[in-house]
């Protein structure tokens, strides 16, 4: 595919362009995934052999830090925030309506692959608490039921 | 410079630009322009104001003016009433929850929630343009810089900050000087200064606020310690999950440059310094020192052991001298006002401010700051304006996932870093969670063991494995299977889990579970022994009971239960059989008489 080889070749100058400072391994991860939406096995490759790093410390790296995905998110991600003050008043409730709804477990894309469902560290929005985020948007003080409308907007985008 | 009459100050933080202040300043703009007043009017996008509960929020001065929750539709009106006509929207002002006072004259800082705060490390949080380093440079900024370079020797500098008393604001509260003086003292080719900004607390905001609403502060004092430590180069590590912050930082970090108070030869003294920000990639244990700079190196970031410390061998092998950035925010101040100043506010071994993250149950969730030394009950009645829905406080969390649980009692402690580590807790890096009557504290345990279980590295037994075990152990109890000696299990555990840990995480992260077998026992005895949870929260041990003297027998619950475990006839009382009852609580919501209840 013409547009596969375009992200390649994009990450290739990446790759030239960071492999000379120090601690490049990170910053070539971050920025593969932002061409790439993840971080599969053959980018993995390519990553260890332009650093003249070892694939197990590429794979290391990758797997250690829970930004890095393997696999690809499904068209929406949504992002459930389960730090204190969201949990407190409530989130894991929305959350659980959510895998209910999608009937997708945390962590994973739905079968439809439209939602990946996520459970995250606080997004500092503890203001509106409970928050989750769609994509970019924001949604804060949630209640349970509001979920079947939020994602039937999605659905109808979709 | 133009001059205007007018200032629309709209603040940009996330917390507000999470509830729309995007689209408010746009709308702003618009209006003004419409109104021809934008050769009058100035809007300024800011940092965070820290009342994140009345977001998105909006200052007009010279009057000072607070308008709290104002949507986009509100704008018109205040552009053709306030800025056109002189004349207050008073139904749009900020309404106090305690007093229910809207009062339109009320400035800022005559606000319950500001009244009782000193800023210093937010002092230009929601004052100033954070994109723009020339306003920064007309609240005083890089004036302490140019101080420490032309007229400080290296020893001098690192003697105020030592004598100031300052003390690591990232959880730790090691004194800042004598880190300071450590670096400043191992000889090297290289030294780094590096900056934490992986804040990673669950409910703490405080170092995002100060990158976002005033990221001038943290570089400049950055620069001030490479000039005390030596060295040439500063890493900023902040969370990939800030791009607001990043967005920021790397703004300022080009300002900087552009005016040279970032690069070569800065204030013609022949001092270099320089500095690169890193993004973190989510996790929590980064936040430690040895984490962090593995993580800067592109490693897994693991801690090591310790010693060789950071300011022997930290970075690429450097000595390397780590600062939190609300410790880093405090510097110029006390560069430019002296050691006196700083260490007359706080306790005896606590000096200076610091910020809270205020959230949970309260009215007024945000930042606050406010001198060491503050009650809790001040923070939490007096500017947190108490608990919401009448109902009644329960505990309070500090520290976030290495902190504890306080109950009411300890309400009047003196927050310092001494009197919370007395009292079974710590500071952190400042998260002050709420929690009322219906929070079960023995769930409040399991959800910090629960984080620090996925957190945990890895790299040490005590905390891969021992962490795991405790919350199994606590899983079991709020599903109602626990049994007698569990709690023993628990506090054995976290002994042994707090004198063998590897680093900070793991000695840690018992915390949350010792405060709360120290001060509310009797829950976990009554999950274990009674299986019942007191708070009405763990669903495992709720049932759910209709009150046959209130139920008119209107139906609205046997319509809505998903198990069909409610039956009775119509206009007759109904029965809930506990063996298909879900425990799903939708019948409570449908009951218009009240007569449903949890037990």
């Amino acid at each position: 595919m013409p547009d596969n080889k375009d992200k390649y070749e994009q990450l290739n100058q990446v790759i030239a362009e960071l492999k000379d400072q120090p601690g490049a391994l990170m910053p070539v991860l971050q920025r593969a995934q932002g061409i790439f939406g993840c971080v599969p096995m053959d980018v993995q490759k390519i990553i260890a052999e332009g650093l003249g790093v070892t694939l197990s410390e590429v794979y290391g790296v990758a797997t250690f830090y829970s930004q890095f995905r393997l696999e690809p998110n499904g068209k929406y991600t949504i992002s459930v925030c389960l730090g204190t003050a969201c949990y407190v008043k409530g989130s894991q409730k929305v959350l659980d309506r959510l895998s209910e709804e999608l009937k997708t477990p945390v962590g994973k894309t739905s079968p439809d692959g439209l939602f990946t469902l996520n459970a995250t560290r606080c997004l500092g929005a503890c203001g509106l608490a409970p928050v989750m985020t769609i994509n970019d948007e924001v949604y804060g003080r949630l209640v349970p039921d509001d979920i079947p409308g939020i994602l039937a907007k999605y659905r109808e985008q979709a | 410079m133009d001059i205007y009459r007018a200032h629309v100050l709209c603040c940009g933080g996330t917390g507000c630009t999470s509830s729309g202040s995007a689209q408010l300043i746009q709308r702003f703009e618009e209006k003004i322009k419409e109104n021809g007043l934008d050769k009058e009017v100035k809007v300024i996008r800011t940092g965070c104001f820290g009342l994140c509960e009345a977001g998105p929020v909006v200052i007009v001065y010279p009057e000072g003016t607070f308008y709290s929750r104002v949507k986009v539709d509100d704008v018109d009106e205040i552009v053709t009433e306030h800025l056109l006509k002189g004349r207050k929207v008073q139904h749009l002002v900020y309404s106090d929850h305690a007093t229910h006072e809207q009062n339109a004259n009320k400035s800022l800082q005559d606000i319950n929630f500001y009244k009782h705060q000193h800023r210093i490390a937010l002092r230009n949080c929601g004052v100033i343009d954070p994109e723009n380093i020339d306003e920064y440079l007309a609240f005083d900024g890089y004036k302490a810089l140019e101080k420490a370079l032309t007229t400080m020797t290296r020893e001098q500098v690192i003697e105020e900050i030592l004598k100031s008393g300052l003390r690591g604001r990232g959880g730790g509260g090691f004194p800042t000087g004598l880190k300071w003086k450590f670096a400043a003292a191992s000889v090297a080719d290289q030294k780094y200064v590096a900056c934490n900004a992986d804040e990673g607390d669950p409910g703490a905001f405080m170092d995002r606020s100060v990158l976002e609403g005033d990221p001038h502060a943290v570089l400049e004092a950055m620069a001030i310690a490479g000039y005390a430590i030596g060295a040439s180069e500063g890493y900023i590590y902040v969370r990939a999950e800030y791009p607001i912050a990043v967005k920021r930082l790397e703004i300022a970090i080009g300002q900087a440059r552009e005016y040279g108070l970032l690069g070569e030869n800065i204030f013609e003294t022949g001092f270099n310094f320089d500095i690169k920000i890193r993004l973190g990639a989510g996790a929590f244990v980064c936040g430690e020192e040895t984490a962090l700079m593995r993580s800067i190196e592109g490693k897994r970031g693991e801690p090591t052991p310790r010693p060789p410390f950071p300011a022997v061998k930290g970075l690429f092998a450097k000595p390397t001298m780590l600062n939190n950035v609300e410790t880093y925010a405090n510097v110029a101040q006390i560069i430019l006002n002296g050691a006196d100043w700083f260490a007359s506010m706080g306790t005896e071994k606590s000096k200076g401010t610091k910020v809270f993250a205020l959230g949970g149950k309260i009215n007024n969730t945000g930042l606050v700051e406010v001198p060491m030394g503050t009650p809790l009950r001040t923070i939490i009645y007096d500017i947190g304006g108490g608990i919401p829905n009448g109902k009644k406080f329960k505990a309070v969390q500090t520290g976030g996932p290495s902190g504890g649980c306080l109950p009411a009692e300890l309400l009047d402690t003196p927050v310092d870093y001494d009197n919370l580590i007395a009292a079974g807790s710590m500071m952190g890096s400042g998260g002050m969670i709420v929690m009322d009557e219906d929070n079960c504290m023995v769930d409040i345990a399991r959800f910090f063991l629960d984080f620090t279980v996925d957190e945990s590295c890895g790299k040490c037994a005590p905390c891969r494995i021992g962490t795991r075990r405790m919350l199994e152990i606590l899983e079991r109890i709020v599903n109602g299977k626990g049994e007698e000696g569990d709690i023993e299990k628990l506090e054995n555990l976290a002994n042994t889990i707090k004198a063998t840990a590897l680093c900070g995480l793991g000695q840690t992260a018992p915390n949350p579970v010792l405060s709360t077998i120290k001060f509310f026992r009797h829950e976990y005895e009554a999950h274990i022994r009674e299986k019942k949870c007191p708070a009405h929260h763990c669903q495992a041990l709720l049932s759910y009971v209709i009150d046959p003297s209130k139920c008119r027998g209107c139906t609205a619950c046997a319509r809505v239960c998903p198990g069909g475990a409610i039956s009775g006839e119509v206009k007759n009382p109904h029965v809930i059989d506990p063996s298909k009852c879900l425990k799903c609580g939708a019948c409570i919501e449908k009951c218009r008489f009240g007569a449903i209840s949890k037990q």
